[in-house]
């Protein structure tokens, strides 16, 4: 056998590694009674985010395979590191002031933060469930620490014990059922797998309970329910930038590799798991948006509303076409900038050293913080669905998909769905715009420009995407090539 | 194959038994006069003033944690060893080493990392 | 044969007897010693599958890490016996007794269906010493390999996060 070991598939991966351990050098350089340099280990940690995307971009046209099948470097492999890189990069904007209010230890954080988001963007190259289990370990093991980051918060405490403890019990059931699957096809490298199926002599006893226990494991990553429990405690719990971090990296990762397990392994399994996940959609959505109704915590509403967003993204690869997958990776991406910006802006009316902010903190703040007001407006209207932003094409393009695969009943669910949300959303807008300020609201902003530079960007480009979608679209058409190993 | 693991079976059941023979054959044999001086722990020592097991700093655990770590590390290294050699005739010798040289070098990058952060101190 | 099948049993009942020590005994200590039997056991039964390499993890790994670290919890936190707080949901271990009895029969019925799966290749069969499993992990694994050591790092800095206090605050108290 020769050993294919073409390095510049993970290129961007070793590039975050790479950086994650110039954080740690940088972070040695000072002590913790004189912490030298330390205030530039975020902007350190950007710049190894900027040049991933560079090298994203530069290797666009390129797709290659390599590890003996391990990983590929496709268009749907660099559509999802787009996805985390974005996601990382306003993250680390978000945590340059907050972080040191809550944790001295920023050197641990933010390699913490690289190494998570190499994890993730492996999630989207892998071809192999041993591959896939190891990244997701990574990224699972380094948010479970994140979570809990706040030390002097019992409730960020309980967010990473809760989120450890349910987090470890779903990788249980994602490395059993990536083991039957094992026995059933003898290879876990996904086009072996597929070849395997395809020739109709597998165990179905094990092929099955594998698939099965596969999506239990995935669903738990992902929030779907009925394996969403955790999410509202955890999102709650964590640091506002963290929250931000892993409502869209995990979920944009977790669904990559779901995605490329289904479509590129188990594609003649299509009836059986899409039926499974088209009932999961349908709770996932329905439940997401109702609980999130009766929020008064901005943190915990926005949970809500990242379940129903995952219900969403699932309505898309229901069919199993590589349409879906591109649709999922889209919305995906539109949902990394309006989500994380949603976050910046609970940061901005979070009182100090609280963690949190109810809603009632946002109410009249359109007088008297225009720019937050229309800022935190965009966002709303854009997880809402609301034409022409970004959060629109990304609900077209899933439902679109879901139409074209045959599904169509699903999409109409899914559009009634949104209407549910928008009620919550439009209801925040409407106390932001339409209420008199009152004794909680906002009184006092904090000048901090990297949280205001990270709010911006995200604001343009939901309204940028929404504006020309055709030019990000091309970035995630055409992305599972399904390359040989 | 599994024969070549024999004389570790025959060690284990040695091991066990000579422990069972030492402990057990006093317990028949010997006489047995207890009062209270001999229950004592320390004969002629302090007398004990609290349960010896009490909750211990979390510090250790740090420690404990970091064992584990180096502990699976070292585990890595081990079919490493064995086929060492073997790579480096099939593939080259570059390839026996940069993977491994890779792996170590994150990890002993992290050691620095711990030592200079006071993990291995003991106050 | 038979002599082999006789050994399988005598451990697996010593494997087994241990597995129940560890779930019965009121002493978090006695469990974890019940523990440290139970992986030595297994340790064996894994030579006796051609598997030396996973019996090798099993001793440093399991039994002479992860015990020694539930040993350490149980230090944390006190070694206090533990009162059976179950007693009171008594229906917790007839739902653990039917899930148990579904596993056995999903087994049993996989297993009487006979193995149909696709045999791994040949090279995958040489067995579990050492050098079979470092030439695979040296050529096929050698990506997930790598991500092992990222993993660890992860781990490393977690532990440094979680259970370290910065010299600052020690300082203050």
């Amino acid at each position: 056998m020769s050993a294919n070991l073409n390095v510049s598939v993970i290129l961007p991966e070793l590039i975050l590694v790479g950086f994650a351990m110039l954080v740690m050098i940088l972070d040695m350089v000072g002590t913790d009674e004189r912490p030298t340099g330390r205030t530039l280990l975020p902007w350190l940690a950007l710049v190894g985010v900027a040049v991933a995307g560079l090298v994203c971009i530069q290797q666009y046209s390129q797709p290659a395979a390599s590890f003996q099948g391990g990983a590929v470097s496709d268009h749907f492999a660099l559509g999802l590191r787009l996805i985390i890189l974005v996601a990382t990069g306003l993250g680390i904007l978000l945590s340059a002031s907050y972080i040191p209010r809550i944790n001295k230890q920023v050197g641990e954080y933010y390699a913490l933060l690289l190494l998570c988001a190499a994890g993730m963007t492996m999630m989207g190259a892998a071809t192999d469930l041993m591959v896939v289990f190891v990244a997701l370990e990574i990224l699972s093991l380094a948010l479970y620490i994140l979570c809990g980051l706040n030390r002097e918060s019992p409730r960020s405490s309980e967010a990473s014990m809760k989120y450890f403890l349910l987090g470890a019990f779903s990788s249980a059931f994602f490395v059993y059922g990536a083991a039957l699957i094992y026995g059933a096809a003898g290879s876990t490298q996904y086009d072996e797998i597929a070849k395997a199926l395809a020739g109709g002599n597998s165990n179905l006893a094990l092929l099955y309970p594998g698939i099965a226990l596969l999506l239990v494991g995935f669903g738990f990553k992902v929030s779907l329910v009925p394996f969403h429990m955790w999410t509202p405690d955890v999102y709650q719990g964590a640091p506002t930038p963290v929250t931000a971090f892993m409502s869209v990296g995990t979920k944009a990762a977790a669904f990559a590799a779901f995605i490329r397990v289904l479509v590129i392994a188990l594609p003649a399994q299509q009836p059986s798991w899409g039926w499974a996940l088209a009932i999961m959609a349908i709770l996932t959505m329905t439940l997401g948006n109702l609980a999130a109704l009766r929020q008064s915590s901005l943190k915990r509403m926005l949970a809500y509303s990242s379940i129903a967003h995952a219900g969403y993204v699932l309505v898309g690869i229901v069919a199993g076409t590589s349409e879906g997958a591109d649709a999922a990776l889209f919305y995906l991406f539109t949902y990394a900038f309006m989500n994380i910006g949603a976050f910046a802006v609970v940061i901005m009316l979070e009182k100090a050293n609280e963690g949190d902010a109810l809603q009632n903190r946002a109410a009249g703040i359109g007088q008297r913080w225009p720019w937050l007001a229309l800022a935190m407006a965009i966002f709303m209207f854009s997880l809402s669905g609301v034409p022409p932003l970004a959060g629109f094409f990304g609900k077209l393009f899933v439902f679109k998909a879901a139409v074209d695969g045959g599904w169509a009943w699903l999409a109409v669910i899914g559009m009634l769905n949104s209407a549910i949300g928008a009620y919550y959303y439009l209801r925040v807008t409407v106390s932001m715009y339409f209420e008199k300020p009152g004794a909680e609201t906002l009184s006092q902003r904090s000048t901090w420009s990297a949280l205001s530079i990270g709010l911006a960007v995200a604001a343009i480009f939901t309204v940028l995407i929404g504006i020309l979608p055709g030019m990000w679209t091309a970035l995630f058409t055409g992305g599972l090539t399904g390359l040989g190993g | 194959m599994a024969t070549s693991y024999l004389p570790l079976l025959v060690l284990l059941i040695v091991a066990t038994g000579f422990g069972g023979i030492a402990l057990g054959l006093p317990m028949l044999l010997g006489p047995s006069r207890a009062n209270k001086q001999k229950l004592e722990p320390y004969e002629s020592g302090i007398i004990p003033f609290a349960d010896a097991r009490r909750r211990f700093p979390v510090k250790y655990y740090l420690v404990a944690m970091l064992f584990i770590l180096f502990d699976i590390e070292v585990i890595f290294l081990y079919p490493w060893a064995a086929v060492m050699r073997q790579l480096r005739d099939n593939y080259s010798m570059l390839f026996a080493i940069v993977p491994v040289g890779f792996f170590l070098l994150i990890l002993i990058l992290g050691l620095i990392y711990e030592w200079r952060k006071g993990a291995l101190d003991w106050e | 044969m038979t002599l082999s099948v006789l050994f399988f049993v005598l451990i697996g009942a010593i494997s087994l007897a241990a597995a129940v020590g560890v779930v019965s005994s009121n002493h978090p200590v006695h469990s974890a010693l019940f523990l440290l039997a139970h992986f030595g056991t297994l340790a064996i039964l894994y030579i006796t599958l051609e598997a030396q390499f996973l019996a090798a993890i099993q001793v440093i790994i399991y039994a002479g890490g992860i015990v020694i670290l539930i040993l350490f919890v149980i230090m944390l936190i006190g070694s206090e016996k533990i009162v059976n707080q179950a007693e009171h949901r008594t229906w917790t271990p007839y739902v653990g007794f039917a899930l148990g009895i579904v596993l056995l029969g999903g087994l049993a019925i996989s297993l009487l269906q006979g193995f149909t799966g696709v045999e791994p290749n040949a090279a995958l069969l040489q067995g579990g010493s050492p050098q079979a499993v470092g030439l695979e992990l040296f050529t096929r694994y050698i990506l997930p390999f790598e991500l092992a050591a990222v993993l660890l790092l992860v781990a490393l800095l977690g532990a440094l996060l979680l259970a370290r206090r910065p010299k600052l605050k020690i300082e203050e108290q």
